[in-house]
């Protein structure tokens, strides 16, 4: 692989950029890996790459129905945060900010990580005392977040509107170090870094069965043929019910759209990240000039990959209330993506009753942050057995009745 | 946007009118049960490709709980029927039958 520099630039602008290679190979896939991922989005590509650099683990390959990137990694909000009530999540959610803040120099490809801070606005009394109760568990995890007033939010977003009738601004949990990132970037990278390890990244390629021998997985058949593994990684996000149905499996989980939508681009207006949890509404501005607004999921099993009009409608109406200049502009794109929700609203890392066969599903609406740390520690799960980030995240917590609630700290899916 | 009948009033309005409940036909165990029947019944759900047979609340109508057969792919509603069964009656499998030869939910076909 050739690194990408400010050298390279020059040296191919004296040769009209003739030099530059394809990012990742088109392999056909061969017939035995020692690792198998189901899944080229972020997550799967991150727990590839981890195998990788950390265990050494390169005979891999990453299977992708559609197109790399394709799902939700390219069809979320970028939001970046890691300000979580309970420790398990804190703690993988601040690894993977943590990551972050390194990914573009380890990947030697630019992410565009912008660490410019997100807010999660507290709008009503109960998410006053939820957020000063996050921020002091915050202190404890040590991730560094902050209870600020309504004057500071001000300062920090001059558009917003504190009195609001409906939804007046009474604080916000502040996290300086959270941001945005480039989400098809973030993919990217990933799966140039695998490749070149020597990792096969094979895009149109669905799995349709999962092979068993004894209790144990030995491969899988897919629309390029039967590959065979030792050890197999699902990764597919609102698709895991369906995966583990072919293992042989349940899975606690049920899959719901979520909808995002952005406007026309505009000038620079807000350079902060705010969170909305009451209203259901994300929002940010790319670097292209768009407000990037995210909402609420739909209530119903969908895995069409759009919404309800209505869940817009209400999240668009109530923005406009904190945010009066949204009122004026134009949204230009709307679009859908399908997210698996378990009973208590987190992620799901864990072994299967199924020898060899690992899963990572569940991140429900708020995945795309958790990426570097979700992959980092699949990785070791995978490569180990244990993982001491994911032991509290197993599948068997729902039977042991040991949840990881942040459905009642944050008071909605987050 | 989902246009529903509601079988208890006969109400027939797009899904603002309407709340979701999920899924429908769920068995319910106790405190008395084992851990796995009690982790099937609270958190375990069937989470289909296709046919999925569901609750609804007709929230700003009348206010009565309904089931309905609906597509996840295609969402699709085939019809909606009474809550008070503990399987779908058979007019109902029928029209599901009819475009999704070979369906199955559980026991129910």
């Amino acid at each position: 692989m050739k690194r990408y520099s400010a050298f390279a630039i020059a040296r191919e602008a004296t040769r009209y950029h003739s030099g530059w290679e394809r990012a990742w190979r088109a392999p056909e896939p061969k017939t035995k890996y020692d690792a198998i991922i189901i899944g080229a989005g972020g997550h799967g590509l991150a727990t590839a790459y981890y195998l990788g650099k950390n265990f050494g683990i390169t005979n891999v390959a990453i299977i992708e129905k559609g197109w790399l990137g394709g799902g939700n990694t390219g069809r979320n909000t970028t939001i970046i945060r890691s300000n979580y009530l309970q420790d398990p999540s804190a703690a993988i959610y601040e690894k993977s900010r943590f990551l972050y803040e390194t990914m573009s120099q380890d990947l030697n490809y630019n992410v565009m990580f912008s660490p410019r801070g997100v807010i999660m606005l507290a709008q009503t009394h109960h998410e006053v005392r939820g957020y000063q109760r996050t921020a002091h568990a915050n202190a404890l995890q040590g991730v560094p977040t902050e209870w600020i007033n309504p004057q500071r939010v001000k300062e920090l977003c001059p558009i917003i509107n504190l009195e609001g009738p409906r939804y007046p601004v009474l604080g916000g949990l502040w996290q300086a170090r959270g941001g945005t990132a480039r989400h098809d970037a973030v993919a990217w990278g990933y799966a140039r870094a695998c490749s070149d390890m020597g990792m096969d990244v094979i895009q149109q390629c669905e799995v349709t069965n999962i092979r068993r021998e004894g209790g144990k997985v030995v491969g899988v058949d897919t629309t390029k043929g039967a590959i065979d593994c030792d050890k197999l990684g699902i990764v597919v996000a609102g698709h895991s019910g369906d995966l583990a149905n072919m293992a042989g499996f349940r899975l606690p989980l049920e899959s719901v759209a979520l909808q995002a939508l952005v406007s026309e681009p505009i000038k620079p207006a807000m350079d902060v990240v705010i969170m909305a949890n009451t209203v259901h509404g994300y929002l940010s501005q790319s670097d292209k000039g768009e407000m990037v607004i995210g909402g609420g999921t739909d209530g119903y099993n969908n895995y069409t990959q759009r919404g309800s009009f209505h869940h817009v409608e209400e999240t668009v109406r109530a923005l406009n209330e904190t945010f009066p200049m949204l009122s004026r502009l134009k949204m230009l794109r709307q679009w859908g993506g399908i997210v698996d929700v378990t009973g208590d609203r987190s992620p799901i890392l864990s072994k299967t009753p199924v020898d060899g066969v690992f899963i990572n599903c569940g991140w429900g609406t708020g995945g795309f942050k958790a990426i570097p740390g979700s992959g980092w520690a699949m990785a070791e799960l995978m490569a180990k057995g244990h993982s001491p980030l994911t032991d509290e995240f197993g599948m068997e917590r729902f039977i042991e009745g040991r949840f990881i609630d942040e459905s009642v700290a944050a008071g909605v899916a987050h | 946007m989902l246009i529903l009948n509601c079988p208890c009033c006969g109400v027939t309005a797009e899904e603002t009118e309407f709340h979701a409940g999920g899924e429908a036909h769920l068995k319910r165990f106790g405190p008395d049960s084992s851990n796995e029947d009690f982790e099937n019944y609270m958190f375990m759900r069937q989470n289909p490709k296709g046919v999925h047979l569901e609750r609804w609340r007709h929230n700003n109508g009348c206010g009565k709980w309904f089931h309905a057969a609906r597509c996840t792919m295609t969402l699709e509603v085939f019809g909606t029927y009474s809550a008070q069964t503990y399987e779908p009656p058979k007019e109902i499998c029928d029209l599901i039958s009819a475009k999704r030869p070979g369906w199955s939910w559980g026991a129910f076909s």
